[in-house]
């Protein structure tokens, strides 16, 4: 019990200052970004609905990373039995399900007036964040349908393995599905092509949701830990 | 220099829902969070000054 | 060798008896297929420009059907505790049981899908391709939907756990499979997604049995 807060301990102290900066940053990369973003000319293309993409694109982004977050941590609680990797696995979930939803709600508006129609099915960037968004919302429920702690974390994990092992192969199916059924033009957007008028606040758009995301995540580590803390303090004042 | 700042044109029916969309999953985001770790944090407290005082 | 075998025969009995068996997931299959005609209308070229998609689809709801006895049924009466025990590993009793689900609803559905999509207007040309799609993709179901099983038997509520869980893992090969039945029923080569939905299918048989004894050793500590 008390070995295994040893690390946990290093990692609070650690991360009481860092979540604090890394929103800073976060406050400081996003705000840059978006107003060099706001300022941007109409896309001769897309017009003013190039704005979208300075909140879209990151958003999707990290939702990838965070679907990734979540299978390395997985990985390092199965393999390592480490708590504080548990702990970082059920935190991340909820943030990647909400950057996921932010994507898929700014993707539709930004293909409204693109496409003429508020989904396209022949985007296949949007269907793949469509099922990353369904494979967070079942390891959400798994993970909220058992009630024993050990065994949900457990059979958690061996979930989010399987849906890592499985996203690369989904994104590749999706896309191939989409060159099969070959109709609409898709915009082509965060190419190389894009012009650094764009691409400068894009980036730095894409870098201060990367570290809001982390800041969020060392902020829901902390609350895991109090949680368990609460938890177990509570489990041996009954015992007492 | 700002000449096209919040201008959205035709599109502003679109571009200022996305933000609006983007602004709520971030308060979201960021009142969930705080608001879980500040509950813990003084359970967590109470408990441990529980604790004090009986021992 | 022997051991093998009794324990084949063990899980197609069970599997079998496993509330209705083939008679239900066939069942189910038809009557939802039913309610295509009866909700688009009968006019034939619609149906038939949308037959072996819906079939597909159907079909691979039809396969989660029974799925949350799988595992339960052993481990509460505690043979699966006995299963773990015993000279087998679990990997090995989990790719069994999911082999016997398959044969039990995955081979009756995959004759079945042929004649329920024909019947819906799809080409009878394509018939023996919903056939080989029904067989392949009916493996990855079953393997897949095994893994759910599993992951959800701590839980104590499978169901529409195992179904939220399984359907997002299942995008791979309802796309491989739905891309194989529509290229040659148009004709189109359809070699490649008949080869990507054959190795998906036994890639799900390779590995998903790890994850299932993991699952099971997991749900019984």
């Amino acid at each position: 019990m008390f070995s295994a807060l040893a690390n946990p301990a290093r990692f609070m102290a650690f991360s009481r200052w860092a979540a604090p900066i890394l929103a800073l940053v976060a406050a400081g990369l996003i705000g840059a970004g978006l107003w060099l973003g706001l300022n941007a000319p109409p896309d001769y293309q897309q017009g003013d609905t190039v704005k979208i993409m300075f909140i879209h694109v990151p958003a999707a982004w990290v939702a990838m990373m965070a679907f990734a977050c979540l299978g390395g941590a997985s990985f390092i609680s199965l393999v390592f039995r480490h708590a504080l990797a548990d702990a970082a696995a059920r935190a991340v979930a909820p943030l990647g399900a909400a950057f996921t939803g932010v994507a898929l709600v700014t993707g539709s508006l930004w293909g409204r007036p693109m496409w003429g129609a508020w989904w396209v099915w022949g985007d296949a960037r949007l269907v793949s964040v469509l099922v990353l968004f369904l494979l967070f919302l079942g390891y959400l429920a798994l993970r909220a349908s058992i009630d024993d702690e050990a065994k949900g974390a457990r059979a958690a994990e061996i979930l989010a393995l399987v849906g890592l092992v499985n996203l690369p192969i989904i994104h590749y199916s999706v896309q191939w599905w989409n060159t099969l059924h070959q109709g609409e033009s898709v915009m082509r957007a965060g190419g190389s092509a894009l012009a650094p008028v764009y691409l400068t606040p894009l980036l730095l758009a894409g870098a201060g949701y990367s570290a809001a995301f982390g800041a969020l995540w060392l902020a829901r580590i902390r609350s895991e830990v109090w949680r368990r803390r609460a938890t177990s303090l509570a489990l041996r004042a009954a015992l007492a | 220099m700002t000449e096209h700042l919040f201008s959205a044109g035709k599109y502003a029916a679109y571009v200022w829902p996305a933000y609006g969309a983007s602004v709520l999953g971030f308060a979201w985001m960021i009142i969930d969070t705080l608001a879980r770790a500040r509950s813990w944090r003084r359970k967590v407290d109470r408990l441990e000054a529980d604790r004090a005082r009986e021992t | 060798m022997t051991v093998l075998m009794v324990l084949i025969r063990r899980e197609l009995s069970l599997a079998w008896a496993r509330g209705g068996g083939a008679l239900l997931a066939v069942g189910f299959f038809v009557a939802a297929a039913v309610m295509l005609p009866l909700s688009l209308g009968p006019a034939p070229a619609r149906l038939a420009a949308v037959s072996a998609g819906v079939t597909w689809v159907v079909l691979s709801l039809a396969s989660l059907l029974s799925l949350d006895r799988m595992f339960e049924r052993d481990f509460d009466d505690g043979a699966l505790d006995l299963l773990a025990l015993g000279p087998l590993p679990l990997e090995v009793v989990a790719a069994v049981k999911c082999l016997a689900q398959w044969t039990v609803s995955g081979a009756p559905l995959s004759i079945a899908a042929p004649v329920v999509a024909v019947a819906l207007g799809a080409r009878p040309e394509a018939a023996p391709m919903i056939f080989v799609a029904a067989a392949l993709g009916g493996l990855a179901f079953a393997f897949l939907g095994g893994t759910g099983a599993a992951l959800a038997l701590a839980s104590r509520r499978g169901g529409v756990l195992i179904a939220v869980i399984v359907l997002p893992l299942l995008t791979p090969p309802v796309i491989f499979g739905g891309a194989a039945i529509s290229n040659f029923a148009d004709r189109l080569p359809w070699i490649t997604a008949v080869s990507l939905l054959a190795a998906y299918a036994l890639a799900c048989v390779a590995l998903t049995p790890f994850a299932m004894a993991g699952a099971c050793r997991n749900a019984q500590s």
